[in-house]
This record gives structure tokens, sequence and C-alpha cells, in this order.
């Protein structure tokens, strides 16, 4: 036994990873330690150390609509809550919109009827290749600011369009139908959208509807051709062969694809500042021109998208779960 | 033996001001050659971008006179156009050495806990006030209630427009956005019965519309917005530069020196030794230039560049300005207004 040489320990397999792997996971730390360190000093001298005291303070400042109780006495983190609702109300309601959108457009690609088809892909192809800004201003400013006044107000039953918003007819006071009436001069209904939020997801969805059409245009054509012919053979028309054979089929495609465009969804609605709509973003930012804690705001900000988005993430996941085959 | 000697002259150097005078920033802008002034660039009156692509107007003078005094050369500024958000963001980060950018100075923004900025002197004092279409018929805040109002986010004026509205008990929707050009387009479009704003630039904007007079300023004046330029935290030598030399544009119009007779004054206080104060000013005697780090002739320069105060005040804002603004509170402290200068001494 002795006459076996041991391997020395710096050549030994068992050891050198290990040694290797620390020395670089300390070298990492080390840099980190290094970066940290030089932001907390920098921030110091410049007097903007990280602290959350103003989160306390009175906002002071007005929100043009909120789903939640506000004034402008409350303080700073309940004007954060109440940009955070306005905006997950745009990307809750964009999303249902531009799936319902999106797989009515999809699935026209396959419709028999040749004018229809040709609508599908020029929508698609408009709509997908002007940038979502230049969109949402065309909305605001083009399609809902020339809206007539209140007083001229576009009426249907149980709806009335204006430069002021949107009043639809809902249940109210006990459940009571109750429609939209005229109080000097301003309209009040139990459900209005303002025009701000209307242009928002107006834009929202037919945009992100394109890029859902699109996904689902490509799951469906990616069921075998084989399987609509099976399904014509057993005598059934178009609507249930999409609906019971090549939809169930198709969604294992289309659902990993919907997951990326929901998630740029919610990130793109953070362009409601510029359509003048109340979110997140837009809170935040007169939040950090009063404050002056641009850090801190940002932090908030990149912390409340990403947790939007890894929620859907998430949710989509298991969505996808369920469509997928299970093999035994 | 050398040492001491070399420590000798540092001490003598330092007597005397000139290269004692400690600033970064100062030394940045004389190495690049150029000063990088933030402005709004869309104002009329204050900063605004014309076609031949030059700046014109109250703030970009402001920028012109420090370059002059700093570099010698008026021409020497780089603009840059900023939003009212972006505004503090850029000088705290340096991409601008000043604001000249129609900015109210706050106690929160003058602080180093907030904005941590530091201001010089005012060169206009406004105030907010509500723009509203003549055909809508509203005279007073009141007429406002349940309606909504256009206000730029990120400006004083919205925090202002909420604390008359709270404390008259009105309740109305403030609808922001971003930019100016945006909140006027939606004023324009009839979104809002109302514009708010500092009453300057209500009435730099209402010059732009297709007609201007369709649209009323309110009596109503809802703060106090001494329109202020601004430098850094933390580099006291340039805030001083900054502020001495807007002083010395106010001083000149006190003193009747003009961009037309600056050079006569120069060789009247060169030829005559008994007009001390003058040669003070003018840097002709004593050494205020180098007590501030700038050249001995800054004051002429900068007078030379764009005229005194009284004069951009007219150009750019007042009579000879299609703003056609009353110098009101902007005249001279000795005409009953707030524009005065410490004295040069």
């Amino acid at each position: 036994m002795s006459d076996i040489q041991r391997v020395p320990w710096w050549r030994d397999r068992r050891v050198v990873p290990w040694l290797v792997q620390g020395a670089v996971g300390v070298a990492i730390l080390v840099v980190i330690a290094l970066l940290l360190g030089n932001l907390v000093r920098n921030l110091t001298a410049a007097g903007l150390l990280l602290t959350w005291r103003w989160l306390g303070q009175p906002a002071s400042f007005d929100v043009a609509e909120s789903l939640i109780p506000f004034d402008a006495s409350m303080p700073y983190w309940r004007v954060l809550v109440v940009g955070l609702v306005n905006s997950l109300r745009a990307i809750v309601v964009g999303l249902v919109g531009a799936t319902v959108l999106g797989t009515a457009v999809g699935m026209a690609a396959f419709s028999g009827n040749g004018l229809l088809r040709r609508l599908a892909r020029v929508y698609v192809e408009v709509i997908r290749n002007i940038p979502l800004l230049l969109q949402l201003l065309f909305w605001y400013f083009v399609v809902f600011l020339a809206l007539p006044n209140s007083t001229a107000a576009l009426q249907w039953p149980g709806v009335v369009l204006s430069k002021s918003g949107l009043y639809l007819a809902w249940f109210a006071d006990g459940f009571q139908w109750q429609g939209p009436t005229l109080v000097n001069d301003v309209w009040r209904a139990p459900l209005r959208l303002s025009v701000e939020f209307s242009a928002l997801i107006t834009g929202l969805i037919t945009y992100t509807g394109a890029f859902v059409a699109e996904v689902v245009r490509g799951g469906i054509a990616a069921v075998p051709r084989g399987q609509w012919e099976a399904a014509t053979s057993l005598g059934l028309h178009w609507s249930a062969t999409m609906r019971t054979v090549v939809l169930p089929q198709a969604l294992r495609v289309i659902v990993p694809g919907l997951n990326s465009q929901y998630i740029s969804l919610a990130k793109n609605s953070a362009l409601a500042v510029a359509v003048g709509y109340a979110d997140l973003y837009s809170v935040s930012e007169t939040t950090l021109n009063q404050t002056g804690r641009a850090l801190e705001v940002f932090l908030l900000l990149l912390g409340a998208y990403l947790l939007i988005d890894l929620v859907i993430s998430v949710l989509m996941n298991g969505v996808n779960q369920l469509v997928q085959i299970r093999e035994r | 033996m050398v040492l001491s000697l070399l420590l000798a002259s540092c001490a003598s150097d330092g007597g005397g001001g000139g290269e004692g005078v400690q600033s970064q920033k100062m030394e940045t802008i004389r190495s690049r050659g150029k000063l990088v002034c933030g402005v709004d660039g869309k104002l009329p009156g204050f900063s605004f971008l014309g076609p031949d692509g030059t700046y014109s107007g109250l703030d970009a003078d402001t920028c012109r006179a420090v370059a002059a005094a700093i570099l010698g050369d008026p021409e020497m500024v780089e603009y840059r156009d900023l939003n009212s958000s972006e505004r503090f963001a850029a000088l705290a980060s340096g991409e601008v050495d000043m604001l000249a950018r129609n900015t109210t100075m706050t106690l929160s923004r003058d602080s180093a806990g907030g904005n941590g900025i530091s201001f010089g002197p005012t060169t206009f004092y406004d105030g907010q006030g509500l723009m509203a279409p003549v055909a809508s018929g509203i005279k007073t805040l009141k007429d406002l209630a349940g309606k909504p109002i256009c206000v730029e986010s990120g400006t004083t004026t919205e925090l202002n427009l909420a604390d008359r509205m709270r404390e008259q008990g009105i309740a109305y929707t403030p609808l922001k956005f971003q930019t100016g050009d945006q909140t006027y387009a939606a004023y324009l479009g009839g979104r809002c019965v109302a514009v708010t704003s500092d009453r300057s630039q209500l009435a730099a904007k209402r010059s732009s519309f297709p007609q201007p007079d369709a649209h009323i300023l309110l009596p109503e004046v809802m703060s106090k917005e001494p329109l202020t330029p601004a430098s850094i935290n933390g580099d006291p030598a340039w805030a001083d530069a900054l502020r001495w030399t807007v002083y010395a544009l106010f001083q000149a119009e006190e003193l009747g020196i003009t961009q037309a007779n600056v050079a006569a004054k120069v060789a009247e206080a060169k030829a005559n030794t008994n007009l001390a104060d003058l040669r003070r000013f003018l840097g002709v005697e004593g050494d205020f230039g180098k007590q501030l780090g700038l050249p001995a002739d800054f004051v002429p320069k900068a007078i030379a560049a764009v005229g005194n105060y009284g004069e951009i005040f007219e150009r750019n804002v007042g009579a000879g300005s299609p703003l056609k603004l009353e110098r009101a509170e902007n005249r001279q402290w000795k005409d009953g207004g707030l524009i005065y200068s410490p004295p040069f001494r």
C-alpha cells in the first residue's frame, strides 16, 4: 500500500474542482461587494442613499381616475397602489380583448370566405408594422378627441360616447338596470370609461391582437391537414371542425407563444403616460418629481413590472401544462 | 529650499483668488470649450428652437450670458432640450452644466434632502394661471367644478392646482401629460375645459395657437412661481459664477449699461479713474473676476452678448415680442419691482 504514490492534492480530481469553484465564487462576491460599496459610497456622497420614509408622506396630488378611494391627502404608497390598480385594470382588459380579437382573426385566416381571409391579413400586416406609441397617440388625439362634446354626444340605447368618455348602462343601486343620464352637461352612468383608458386599451388590444392572431394562425397551421380532412369526412362543418378538432390540438402550440405576447402587453401598458392615463408609471413620475427619490421609485417600478410579468408567466405555464398531451 | 519656494508661491496665489478657486464644473466647461445648458426648447419667449436652428428667449439668453462670462463667447453653448421630468436628473447626473429651463425655485428642489440643486437669482417672477376658451364662459376656479383640467406632469403647477382646489373644496379631474406638446394638444382637442401652467407659459403657448384670441387667461393667480436658473449642489464656485453673472445683467440695467453702449462705457471707465464703482463692475479695476474664477472682463462680455436684463426681457417676452408681457414684478427694485442686484463690491 505504502508504495502506491498518493496523488498530490493540487492534482486531486476531488479537490481541484472545489478549489476552482470556490475561487471563482469568492472573486464574483468580491466584485459584487466592490460595485455595491461603490454605489453606496457615491449615493451617500450625493445624499441619495436609499430611504423609504417618503412613502408615508402625503402625496398631495390628485389622480384622474381610481378604482380604490383616493384623495390628495393620502400617502405616496397609496397613490402608487392606485397607479398599480389602474395598470392592472388596463392589462387585464387588454389581455382578454387581445385574446378574443387575436383568436378570431387567427381563425379567420383559415376561413372559406376569401374577403374575410384577406381582411385578416391586411389587419395583421398594417397593425404590427406600426409602432405602438404612434398608434396610441393616433387613437387618442385623432380618434377619441375627435368625438363630440358631452352635450352633442353620440347616443345609442345604453351607450353614450363623447369626448369625456364612454358611458355604459349597467346594474346600479340594488341591481337596477341604469342607463347614462345627462346632469348639468356632465354624463353620469354606472359604468364609465375615460377616453384615456379607452384609447389605451383600444391601442393595446388592436396591437397585441395582431401578434396573437399570428400565434393562433401558426398553431392552427401546425395541425396536420389529415385532421381537417378526417373531421370533414365525418360530416362536421367548418365551425365544428375548428372548435372540436383543430383548436384543441392547436392550443399546444399556441399557449407558449401567447405567453410572450401577454408579457409584451403588460410592459407596453406603461405607454399609458403618452395618452394621459394615470397608470403606475404616470403616478410614479409625479412621485419622483416631488420626492426626488429617483432610485427608490425606479426600483419599485422595476419590481412591480417584473412581478406582474412573472405572475403572467406562472399562470401561462399552468395553462400550458393543462393543454399538453398527457403521456402515459 | 525649492519646496518652500513652491509652497510660498502657492500661498500667494491662493491669497489672490483666481487660480485658487476650485471648481470641477468650471474646469470641465473650460476644457470642453462649451457650456451645456438644459432648456425647455419649445417655449416661445423663454427657450425656443427657431427654424434657423438657433435658440432664442430669456432662458437661452441666460445660457449665452454665462457662456460669454466663462468662455468669452456667447455662442459656445450646447443646448439640451429637457422635459419637466428629466431636468433634475439631467442636472444631477452632470449631463448638463446648468438649467435655464423656466424652473420654479422651491424648498424641496433646493434642499440637499430633496432634489439637491443650487438656485441662482430668479430671472422671471411668475405665477400660475389658468387658460380656458372664451366660448366656454369659464371665469373663475369655481366654474371648473367637476371638469377635466390639463396639466403637465412633474411640475409645481400640478401640485398647486391640487392644493388650491382642495382648499376651495372643488372636485376636478387632473389630466396629466408628459410633455407640454401633448398637454396643449389635448387642451386644443377639447379634452379639457382648461389648461394650467405658469402665466408666462400660457401666454407664450397662446401666441402660437391658430386663434390666440379665442382663449383667455383667468385673472386668478394661484401661486408664486419664481423661475430661476440652477446648477448642481456641491460646486459652490460654479454656483457663484452663475449667480453673479445673472446679477451683472440686473446691475447693468440699473447702471444704464446696454449692449450698444457697453464698449463705450468700458472705454469711459478706463479713461476716468474717478469712476471707481463702474471700473470695478466692468473689471477695469479690482479682481472680482478672479475671485469668482472668471476672466476679469466677464461682465462686459456678458452684457455685450445679450444686453442688460431689461433688454433681454423686452426682446424676448416684453413689448418687443409676440408675448407682450408687462414687466410687472420683473421691474427693477427702484421702479417697484423685485429685480435687485446685491452690490458689486
